[in-house]
């Protein structure tokens, strides 16, 4: 016996009401939650740009970033200078650390000197570091972070993070075992840009010479890891013409 | 006994050992897997999963009559992926912090074959009330062999637990690394977590021949 629910007229009406109400369902949560999601990310910008530069609460091998509650004043106290390089012009914008930097990758695809490079210039114990984002992939999906520096690009502080690595493996670019390990290590050698690359098996796992701009790779997760090496080279190596600049003037 | 009839029991404590979804049903394999490298991913996506089905069935037993049977699947999918998202977009705006952890695991839950395999198994044809409890009993029974497959990964493989050396410094020869102990780090790989679910599968039949299949 043929049941209501068989009917082909009632699976289409079923299919058009379930899409409609679940639609319906999803966009208003969205828009409902949107600005508050948005919020959280702006603030989780700010605590990523000052945890580059060392202003944290880490404790015992843990990130701990500086609190939501005073994130705004640390940033506005630490932070004393947003730039926005493009091409061959740099301006102030106080806005600089919202920059889609997806976007602007897109960009300088087609037309480099259209793309704008943020610039952080933050102070600490009377020392000046430049913090700038970087973005690259991973295994699977985008990776990105900040890396601070001085003025002859050596590393200060990085901070790392992912969209979907695995788990255990590449998920591991933002522990501390992996990040602090970037500190101190030069990106420049001889006077040539160069970068830092994750090697794995490089007789250097306490990383003790830090200007041979390698670091110890992840286990298990060498692509990731490739991931992060290239991301370094390829983005910092736009920032060159800027400190090459710095020592000039 | 109380809370439970001894039916209703049995639907949270089966799937624990005799109806595991992982080595009985053979469900979610794909997932125990991928995300057993460390053992508080394991605990995470077992919470996540808990949750998602014990909800998701009694959606779609509440839903059993009116569903039309041709697109039921599609039905099914709908339901997870629209749980998933909201659940999502919560964390999101409440606890940020929690949803990164969970970032890649949301996806991973829509495509988990426990989930389908569930609703369509039982959901479907079970009212809301056991559906509620199969689900609960199955996320368990999941949660179990992922916390077991987390475990030893994580010891053998990094020698940490929860990301705490309990084993020593490798780098600084400490603890059991002063003896010439090393890591396994074909432990962090998928093959591994296979061949320790063969072992626990393996284990579990052996000391209940009557869960050995026939052929």
């Amino acid at each position: 016996m043929e049941k209501r629910t068989d009917s082909n007229l009632y699976t289409i009406l079923f299919a058009i009401v379930m899409v409609i109400i679940v639609g319906t369902l999803l966009a208003f949560s969205d828009g409902a939650l949107k600005p508050t999601i948005n919020e959280n990310k702006r603030i989780e910008k700010q605590q990523n740009i000052l945890y580059a530069m060392g202003i944290n609460e880490n404790e015992d091998g843990d990130v701990i970033f500086v609190g939501k509650d005073k994130i705004a004043d640390e940033f506005s106290k630490y932070i004393k200078k947003q730039l926005v390089i493009q091409g061959d012009k740099i301006e102030e914008d106080d806005k600089a650390y919202l920059i889609d930097i997806k976007k602007e990758q897109t960009i300088g695809k087609k037309d480099p000197s259209k793309r704008r490079l943020p610039v952080f210039i933050g102070e600490k114990d009377g020392k000046t570091i430049y913090i700038v984002p970087v973005r690259g992939k991973g295994l699977w999906d985008a990776i990105w972070g900040y890396v601070a520096m001085d003025s002859q690009m050596v590393v200060q502080g990085v901070y790392f993070d992912h969209k979907g690595e695995t788990p255990g493996l590449g998920a591991n670019i933002k522990q501390r075992f992996f990040m602090d390990d970037f500190a101190g290590e030069h990106t420049m050698k001889n006077g040539v840009f160069k970068g830092i690359s994750a090697i794995k098996g490089n007789a250097d796992p306490k990383n003790e010479d830090k200007t041979d701009n390698e670091v110890d790779a992840l286990a298990g997760a060498t692509i990731t890891s490739s991931g992060v090496s290239a991301m370094l080279k390829s983005e910092l190596k736009l920032y060159v013409p800027y400190f090459k600049n710095l020592k000039t003037n | 006994m109380g809370l439970l009839s001894k039916k209703d029991a049995k639907l949270i404590t089966d799937p624990l050992a005799d109806n595991n979804p992982i080595t009985i049903q053979v469900l979610g394999i794909c997932s125990a897997l991928a995300i057993t490298a460390e053992l508080k991913a394991s605990i995470v996506m077992a919470i996540a999963v808990m949750f998602v089905l014990a909800i998701g069935n009694v959606v779609i037993s509440l839903m059993r009559n009116i569903i039309p049977p041709k697109i039921r699947i599609i039905v099914q999918l709908v339901v997870v992926a629209a749980l998933v998202i909201i659940v999502d977009l919560i964390l999101k705006a409440y606890a940020y912090e929690l949803s990164k952890t969970l970032s890649v695991f949301v996806g991973l839950i829509i495509t988990n074959c426990i989930i389908m395999g569930r609703f369509e198994a039982f959901a479907l044809a079970n009212g809301p009330w056991q559906s509620f409890l199969d689900g609960i009993g199955n996320a368990v029974g999941y949660g179990l062999i992922l916390i077991i497959v987390g475990f030893f990964r994580e010891l053998l493989g990094s020698g940490t637990l929860l990301g705490v050396k309990v084993l020593g410094d490798p780098i600084e020869k400490t603890g059991v690394y002063a003896y010439g102990y090393e890591n396994n780090g074909f432990m962090l790989l998928a093959p591994m977590a296979l061949i320790v679910l063969g072992i626990i599968i393996w284990v579990q039949r052996s000391r209940n021949t009557a869960l050995i299949e026939e052929h």
